[in-house]
């Protein structure tokens, strides 16, 4: 879908979606299959990313951010996504982690750190799976203990975009009992001593962006990187996945809608029988169905983040979007390979890394499973 | 410091462009317009002097009435203010006509320098900068690789096929850039914000003091008689090597100015 084409709400939403395109035509996508062939992390990319204004879309102006809606915010996470899923999901993992300080922070805090964290110099991670903790994130056991000096951190974090790359960790953190109501919320700075990483995970996709386990071993924080209240850090974290849900929903179409780009390309130029292979009615069809698959997914993620921005209720609708825009990802990227064919199953094309991007986002914060839980959930009284 | 950034809006460089069928003049409506790609380089080059002399850019821009999104992207990427010059008048002006509107509506306003990109990806002819220049009696530093204003005097080096001329005048001076000079920057989302509220003057032709009969498709010097598309790309040169093929190389290579 081109900018211009979309529904914004304001003309500089609009310039700010051209904008985008742009920058996704000249600096991302020329450069997505080097880098995930490489397994390389584009950290300069990011920097322009936040030059540019791209990293704090959905916070408000005077802390430094965008002001703008998440119906907006969003789309550019889709157009992002559709030139290079793993920048598109690495600015929604940025603006997840800067979710508890902006929304639980007090404005003391807020006023001290977020502005940097908004600015585009740097980089978030969000750390709340665990080894043995991913769907069941209330039984997580990384250990916040008072000391004289602050809160000392033991334990591994798993999973962790940009591990090693950010330069802040929103880290859930057991500071009290069992279950949900002893988390805890801690903003705890790269350059603590006691922090280190794993080695990067060897991953199906998303390659370029980086993801490793976080190591805390006796890391001291002050008290004063507390966000929210002690023991208030589970609904803190469920709260951002809300939100955080809604960005991979759309980084999910942008997926989608790069495969169906290169699918209806390559039917149309592709020749066999004397005529295009769109032509018949077995490949315009699966066009036609991923077409509509895609723009149901849009229309679901964008009603959600309009009821977001109304400031109505918006997580069964959050987990709904994200349910099937990944679903719709992994139909969509799938019937791209095979309309490509040979050519959809070799890494001289896209198509299969479009297939390999979509799998993960059917997993990542939070799986299709649970989605499913938290919506059936919502349909009790 | 006073600095003019002349931009113009083209048909999108890697689009097929074509000529209308009633005057053979560039039909704009059936492609996207975007920014003249090397006016984002004199874009550039204004906004860095303007940043290290604490200095002010104006965008000016002549063209039909949606031209103006092309002096808001100059905007957007930090100029301070902009001119559009709109006139239904104006409507298939060559060179000849564009420079003496932008000569005219430029002068008098206290600039201390004009900066053009070195040619537009439409019509590719690189003159009016030197066009504007002459109309002004102001030094022409064309095709600058790189400038430097020091108190009164603009230096530049002029790219040449060998090299570079160090060419120097007094300010006011008319420079245009080429594409090695910089790296254009992007808006950022502040600064398209900040666009919205910056001043955007529009020129009339009767207000710069030209008669209409002077510019327009009338009033130009050349016509496009009949337009034909580019012929397919011909078969390269073909060599054979028989013991002399390395020399023969080097001067094909030579002829075409690549050593």
């Amino acid at each position: 879908m081109k900018p211009q084409d979309r529904s914004l709400p304001t003309e500089e939403a609009r310039d700010l979606l051209q904008l985008v395109r742009e920058i996704s035509d000249s600096e991302l996508a020329p450069h997505a299959a080097t880098y995930e062939e490489k397994e390389q992390f584009p950290r300069e990319l990011f920097r322009l990313l936040g030059k540019s204004g791209l990293l704090g879309l959905p916070y408000p102006e005077e802390l430094g951010g965008g002001g703008q809606p998440y119906e907006v915010y969003l789309q550019v996470i889709e157009e992002l996504s559709r030139a290079w899923a793993a920048v598109g999901m690495g600015v929604s993992v940025h603006v997840l982690s800067c979710f508890p300080l902006a929304t639980a922070g007090s404005p003391e805090q807020q006023e001290r750190w977020l502005p940097d964290l908004l600015a585009g110099d740097l980089l978030g991670a969000y750390c709340l799976s665990e080894p043995e903790s991913g769907s069941d994130a209330a039984s997580l056991q990384t250990a916040a203990v008072p000391r004289l000096n602050g809160l000392s951190v033991t334990g591994t974090k798993a999973w962790i975009t940009h591990a090693g790359a950010a330069d802040f960790y929103s880290t859930m953190v057991r500071t009290g009992g069992r279950g949900p109501n002893g988390i805890s919320c801690l903003l705890i700075d790269a350059a603590t001593p006691g922090i280190s990483f794993g080695p990067a995970e060897r991953k199906m996709g998303m390659r370029s962006s980086t993801t490793a386990q976080v190591i805390f071993d006796n890391a001291i924080v002050p008290l004063s990187r507390m966000l929210g209240s002690d023991g208030e850090g589970f609904r803190i974290a469920m709260s951002a996945l809300d939100s955080g849900r809604l960005g991979l929903a759309a980084c999910a179409v942008g997926v989608a809608e790069a495969a169906l780009e290169l699918a209806t390309e390559y039917a149309d130029e592709r020749q066999q029988f004397g005529r295009s292979i769109s032509q018949y009615q077995g490949i315009g069809f699966m066009l036609a169905d991923m077409a509509t698959g895609i723009a149901a997914a849009r229309a679901l993620y964008l009603e959600a983040a309009r009821r977001k921005d109304a400031g109505q209720a918006f997580a069964h609708e959050a987990a709904m979007a994200k349910l099937f825009a990944s679903d719709t990802a992994m139909k969509v990227t799938t019937d791209a390979v095979q309309i490509l064919g040979g050519a959809g199953y070799s890494q001289d094309f896209p198509a299969e890394r479009y297939f390999r991007e979509a799998k993960l986002l059917q997993i990542v914060e939070g799986t299709n499973q649970i989605q499913r839980l938290v919506i059936s959930r919502g349909l009790s009284v | 410091m006073k600095i003019a950034v002349c931009v113009k809006q083209v048909p999108d460089t890697w689009a097929e462009k074509k000529l209308s069928d009633s005057d053979n003049t560039l039909d704009r409506a059936s492609v996207e317009a975007v920014m003249n790609e090397l006016d984002e380089y004199a874009v550039e080059e204004a906004l860095l002097i303007s940043e290290a002399n604490d200095g002010e850019v104006v965008a000016v821009s002549m063209g039909p009435e949606r031209a103006e999104e092309t002096v808001r992207k100059a905007l957007q990427m930090g100029a301070d203010s902009g001119i559009h010059i709109h006139d239904e008048s104006l409507k298939g002006s060559d060179a000849l006509a564009t420079s003496l509107v932008l000569a005219e509506v430029l002068k008098d306003r206290g600039f201390d320098l004009i900066i053009f990109g070195s040619e537009s990806t439409d019509a590719r002819m690189s003159v009016v900068p030197a066009m504007v220049a002459e109309r002004l009696g102001r030094p022409q530093l064309t095709f600058a690789n790189k400038v430097d204003v020091d108190g009164g005097t603009v230096k530049i080096q002029r790219l040449t096929d060998y090299g570079y001329d160090e060419v120097e005048g007094a300010s006011p001076a008319v420079v245009s850039v080429v594409e090695k000079i910089n790296e254009p920057r992007y808006p950022s989302f502040k600064g398209i914000m900040a666009a919205k509220k910056k001043p955007i003057e529009t020129v009339a032709l009767a207000e710069s003091g030209i008669d209409a009969g002077q510019v327009g498709l009338g009033a130009a010097w050349s016509e496009v008689a009949s337009a034909a598309p580019r012929p397919p790309k011909a078969a390269g040169v073909k060599i054979d090597d028989e013991g002399a093929g390395g020399s023969k190389i080097a001067e094909f290579l030579s002829e075409q100015k690549f050593i």
